[in-house]
């Protein structure tokens, strides 16, 4: 029984040393030079590996920056301008400043905005969708919220709302890395300015057929009737194709086009509350109240806020004497609905 | 009995369903309005050459193709342009139509003869290719692509065989069936026509077994003509495929992502050649075409002869109906065909049927895992591998799935038809298909 | 326009009749007949041994998919059942029913569902749990009951066991004895072909195994190529070593009647989640598959390699299915 015992650690414990040597010969023969700068970049990287910086992964991305000892082109949309300075830091090289960006859907084909005419049938997927048809509210260029952009995104920050079927995007959780814009079969998702407090001011659609033909099927259409661009004082909005869009570089955040809008299409968001509120009924004000004191930092119901915020604008938006009937009582349906299912929650 | 032919790979029967098989084809009454898209063939859409409030006769040109794949579009009716629109047609997008109010009286254009012409004229090729293109001719077994090109043999090749493609694989179709039963000596006309413009000394006419009646007809009347040959093929579907139709027929197979010239083929479709013969022989363009609306629970499957741009609405309407029981509108055979989001689109050049799907059938099952059953591979006419397609979409994984053929899909739909674990193949290689296609043109940029 | 909506997909629209339900039931029709006759020579315990396979095999997978992986049950679609009689198949009558159990247990739970399910499992659940058995309690898994006594008896007496066919040849050719002298206390090929040898539940009638076969090659359930080319392959290897040495080895005919060979080539070789997906790519597993049932049977320390045989080519199909691609139409080469 010894002899076994002993015959097999020797042998195993020779294979073993045999092993180790080879290992380390090998180690030793076959290692690679490597920049540790890379390593060092490497380590400071948020290893999300989302490719929004352009780089397949965040290790590409470091080898990127040290072999071209440049930080020009190079930006980590995840970490930011913090990031980026650390990375200078390693690198001894200066940091550019950029704007931080977050996801913007513009698309308010809501299923109130634009009923479902079609039920669709079929792979939950946009882009198989895309190729069928115009979309269940027959807006060719609406959001068919089957959730490419869901899937897309490494930060889990984009959710298909089950109210509205429309993209949410979480701001908090959103990097501005480009996925779930390259996702989009529409174009519909555009990387915008984050703005002053999360403030922001953009057309929330991108149809760009004539104004009837887009009112048809979306209540919420920019119709390219031109107001806003002659209400901006900054010269921020040009109209293209029957389609406004607000330069966010020239936005100032007036607001003066959300109010002339005669659809709702421009969307103010996380704009605090109006001070003055005058033809809304109580209850929506005691609920947009009591909404507020729940939830004093708009991190964690961003989206909601938003869209109570919208809603808000809506509602200031009745008060305006130039708005015409029908729309105002549209517009009032809007509010009420978000109401009900506020209620809900 | 000798063995029928048919194509090598793959291949399914679905039920026929060809409830409209024996009824004859109708005129159907001309429509109020008329919605014609300048779009309806593959290529450039055509321009438009018409204003509004401006009349316009039967037959008259109104949308110009301009280009070499384009084609000439006409108007249907006598009327008035009652406006330039954009009405959501087949493809399930809004598309530019011209609409047309119909007046009372209806006045062709003046050189269309309207009666039989029964004249033996001779043409010369050039001659032919000219009146093909003048007439706006496509393919009108679906894929609509302009007929003018097909007939224009590239440098080099020389088109051994004209082939006829009667096959009408889909299920439920009957509209070249009874154009075959009905219209079998203009037909033959029309080939013959295309036969000398291709300089081709053989024609052949390939049927499924099941329209026994066609084939019987089509025989006994292409005796008249040399080099014609009526050839009885076995119901497999997708036989109407160009590829497998010409592996059936003369057993070549046409190299992937290679046209059929490439083995000495010319394929029309038969309700092509008798569109030919119209054009030449009457001078009348392609304004109508034999439209099949049929369905499971139509009261009256019909083929009716329609004026391009009738909405499709009036053609349910005129089997009785839309029934209660139909969820599901197609445009088309029930394997290849488009679901319509939109009744009111119109008939167009490649309208071959409207099918009327009940609720039982119109809805997709609960897909489950695959279980590898093969089953895809099997019935895949271009030998692919449906499942690793499908996997490889999934995973995103498109330049893989290139290098697997994905391209050489023909969309037949056999694949996500025979799934067992009801898994949509078909749609996720549509969309890897796309993609590829993306990433093709991009690497032609660089 | 009407009022309902319209529901609007990608083409196809139609639906072929075949579905997982279909394929599965359809393979537990087909093992009716050799389940049949195995009743009849083995009596209740057989039938017990199947049942109580296929009750484990469904509970487990009930089980495990609604509380360990919460997910909605698939027991429905019937794979479980075929999992269980096929399991219930590869064991001997006699087996203890915890035993049963634990077969059902890691066929269903580590075979199969750790793997994410039907059509993920690389190897087929029936044989892992069957070897798994075979390894872990090798008497139990080879005694087996003879079968014409126990035909009239209710209870399965533990002490009338013999061997299989296959292991009196094995003991014998170990022993030095011709095969001409083994073959007087072997059961006749008529015996073999109808089923009344020792073996377990499953593959004792090839006579009613190759009905289920042909039913589901009717069926369209399986296609021709596996159980060809696994049959094909054991009849011509067992064939030259016979014709070489007819006293060493015994006859093909014999090996393809005995043993677990028709119900692999036609239930389990042919399972569809483990075998290739070209029809070239199924000739080779069957084939080899076949080469290496006989090499364990000629030259291996077991007497029977069928469930070896499967596994191993089971676990090399990811690669045939990359080396045999189906062929393409109008392939162009080299470009």
């Amino acid at each position: 029984m010894d002899t076994i015992i002993v015959a097999s650690l020797v042998s195993l414990g020779g294979i073993g040393f045999f092993a180790a040597i080879l290992l380390f010969g090998a180690a030793k023969k076959f290692k690679v030079e490597e920049d540790p700068k890379i390593d060092e970049v490497n380590e400071a990287l948020p290893a999300a590996n989302c490719g929004g910086c352009g780089y397949a992964g965040c290790r590409n991305f470091a080898e990127g920056i040290v072999k071209k000892n440049s930080l020009d082109g190079f930006f980590c949309p995840v970490g930011g301008n913090t990031l980026m300075k650390q990375i200078a830091e390693i690198m001894g090289l200066t940091a550019q400043e950029k704007e931080p960006m977050v996801a913007v859907v513009r698309c308010s084909g809501s299923f109130k905005n634009s009923p479902a005419k079609n039920q669709f049938d079929g792979v939950s997927s946009c882009k198989s969708a895309h190729m069928l048809y115009a979309g269940p509210g027959g807006c060719p260029n609406g959001c068919l919220g089957l959730g490419d952009c869901v899937i897309s995104c490494p930060f889990d920050a984009i959710k298909i709302s089950s109210e509205t079927g429309l993209p949410i995007v979480d701001e908090e959780k959103c990097t501005a890395c480009n996925n779930c814009v390259v996702a989009c079969p529409r174009s519909i998702i555009e990387l915008r300015n984050k703005g002053k407090k999360n403030k922001r001011v953009f057309v929330s659609c991108i149809n760009k057929e004539k104004g009837a033909v887009a009112k048809k099927n979306c209540s919420a259409a920019c119709i390219g009737c031109g107001k806003c661009v002659k209400e901006c004082p900054f010269d921020a909005i040009v109209l293209e194709n029957n389609l406004a869009y607000i330069d966010f570089e020239k936005c100032k955040l007036c607001k003066k086009c959300v109010l002339v809008c005669p659809t709702g299409a421009i969307l103010a968001v996380n704009f605090p509350e109006p001070k003055k509120v005058e033809s809304i009924d109580k209850k929506e004000l005691v609920e947009s109240k009591r909404e507020k004191i729940e939830t004093p930092n708009p991190t964690q119901k961003n989206m909601k806020n938003s869209e109570d915020n919208s809603k808000e604008s809506n509602s200031e938006k009745s008060e305006n004497p130039s708005q015409n009937g029908a729309l105002k009582k549209s517009d009032e349906n809007n509010s009420t609905k978000k109401e009900l299912s506020m209620e809900e929650r | 009995m000798s063995i029928l032919k048919t194509f090598k790979l793959g291949g399914i029967h679905p039920k026929e369903g060809k409830l409209s098989a024996n009824s004859p084809i109708k005129v159907f009454p001309l429509p109020k309005t008329v919605y014609i898209p300048v779009s309806q063939h593959i290529g450039a859409p055509a321009t438009v050459l018409v204003a509004k409030g401006e009349t316009v006769k039967t037959g008259q040109l109104i949308a110009k193709g301009e280009g070499f794949i384009s084609a000439n579009i006409h108007s249907s009716i006598t009327g008035k342009v009652a406006k330039i629109d954009e009405i959501v047609d087949s493809s399930g997008y809004p598309k530019k139509v011209i609409v047309i109010d119909r007046a009372n009286e209806e006045i062709w254009c003046d050189n269309i003869i309207n009666s039989d012409p029964n004249t033996t004229k001779e043409f010369t090729p050039e001659e032919v290719k000219q009146k093909i293109r003048e007439a706006g001719i496509v393919g009108l077994g679906g894929a609509t692509f302009p007929s003018h090109v097909k007939m224009s043999v590239p440098e080099g090749k020389t088109a051994e065989y004209l082939i006829i493609n009667a096959v009408e694989c889909e299920p439920y179709l009957t509209s070249d069936h009874r154009l075959m039963l009905e219209k079998g000596d203009e037909i033959l006309k029309g080939i013959s026509i295309m036969m000398k413009t291709l300089n081709t000394k053989k024609t052949l006419i390939g049927i499924e077994n099941n329209k026994k009646d066609a084939i019987e007809h089509l025989q006994k009347l292409s005796k008249n003509y040399s080099g014609v040959e009526v050839i009885s093929l076995k119901v497999q579907y997708p036989q109407g495929g160009e590829k497998q139709l010409i592996d059936a027929l003369i057993k070549k197979e046409v190299p992937s992502g290679k046209l059929p010239i490439e083995v000495g083929c010319v394929v029309q479709n038969v309700g092509t050649a008798f569109a030919v013969y119209e054009a030449l022989y009457k001078n009348k363009p392609l304004i109508e075409r034999v439209v099949t609306v049929t369905g499971d629970s139509v009261k009256e499957p019909s083929n009716f002869l329609v004026r391009i741009g009738t909405p499709i609405e009036s053609l349910i309407e005129a089997v009785g109906g839309l029934p209660e029981t139909v969820a599901k509108v197609v445009n088309g055979g029930p394997m290849m065909g488009k679901a319509l989001s939109n009744l009111s689109a119109p008939v167009t050049k490649g309208t071959s049927g409207i099918l009327l799907i009940d609720k039982k059938e119109a809805s997709r099952k609960i897909p489950k895992n695959c279980i590898r059953c093969a089953r895809c591979t099997m019935v895949c006419p271009m030998g692919l591998a449906p499942y690793l397609l499908e996997n490889l979409t999934n995973r995103k994984l498109f330049e893989s799935s290139e290098k697997e053929g994905i391209m050489d899909c023909i969309e037949c739909g056999s694949c996500s038809y025979t799934c067992p674990a009801n898994r949509a193949l078909l749609d996720m290689i549509r969309v890897g298909k796309s993609e590829v296609n993306t990433i093709r043109s991009k690497r032609v940029k660089k | 326009m009407g009022q309902s909506q319209l529901i609007i997909s990608h083409s196809p629209h139609i639906k072929g009749k075949d579905s997982i339900e279909s394929i599965m039931y359809g393979v537990v029709i087909a093992m009716l007949p050799a389940l049949m006759a195995s009743a009849w020579f083995y009596g209740i315990g057989a039938l017990k041994v199947v049942i109580f396979s296929v009750i484990f095999s469904v509970i487990f997978e009930f089980l495990i998919q609604k509380y360990l992986l919460k997910i909605e049950p698939t027991v429905k679609d019937g794979s479980a059942i075929v999992t269980g009689i096929l399991l219930g198949f590869n064991l001997p009558s006699s087996l203890p029913i915890w035993m049963i159990g634990v077969g059902a247990l890691v066929a269903i739970g580590i075979a199969k569902l750790s793997f994410g399910g039907l059509g993920k499992n690389p190897f087929n659940p029936a044989l892992v749990g069957r070897v798994f058995l075979l390894v872990s309690f090798p008497v139990e898994m080879t005694s087996w009951p003879r079968p014409l006594d126990t035909r009239t008896m209710l209870s399965i007496p533990d002490a009338l066991t013999g061997a299989t066919p296959l292991g009196l040849i094995k003991e014998g050719v170990a022993k030095g004895e011709p095969i001409a002298e083994i073959m007087k206390n072997a059961p006749s090929h008529l015996d073999a072909l109808f089923g009344a040898i020792g073996g377990s539940v499953g593959e004792v009638s090839a006579l009613a195994l190759i009905v289920g076969g042909l039913y589901l090659l009717y069926k369209k359930i399986i296609t021709w190529h596996i159980p060809i080319s696994f049959l094909g392959t054991i009849a011509i290897f067992s064939g030259v070593f016979w014709l070489i040495q007819p006293e060493k080895y015994v006859d093909p005919l014999y090996h393809l009647l005995t043993g677990g060979i028709l119900l692999g080539a036609f239930f389990m070789a042919t399972d569809m989640v483990t075998s290739p997906m070209s029809k070239l790519g199924m000739l080779f597993f069957g084939a080899g598959a076949g080469l290496i049932t006989i090499l364990i049977r000629l030259f291996g320390a077991y007497p029977e390699g069928v469930s070896f045989a499967i596994l191993i080519m089971n676990a090399i199909v990811p690669l045939i299915n990359i080396a045999f691609k189906p062929k393409r139409f109008g392939e162009v080469k080299n470009g």
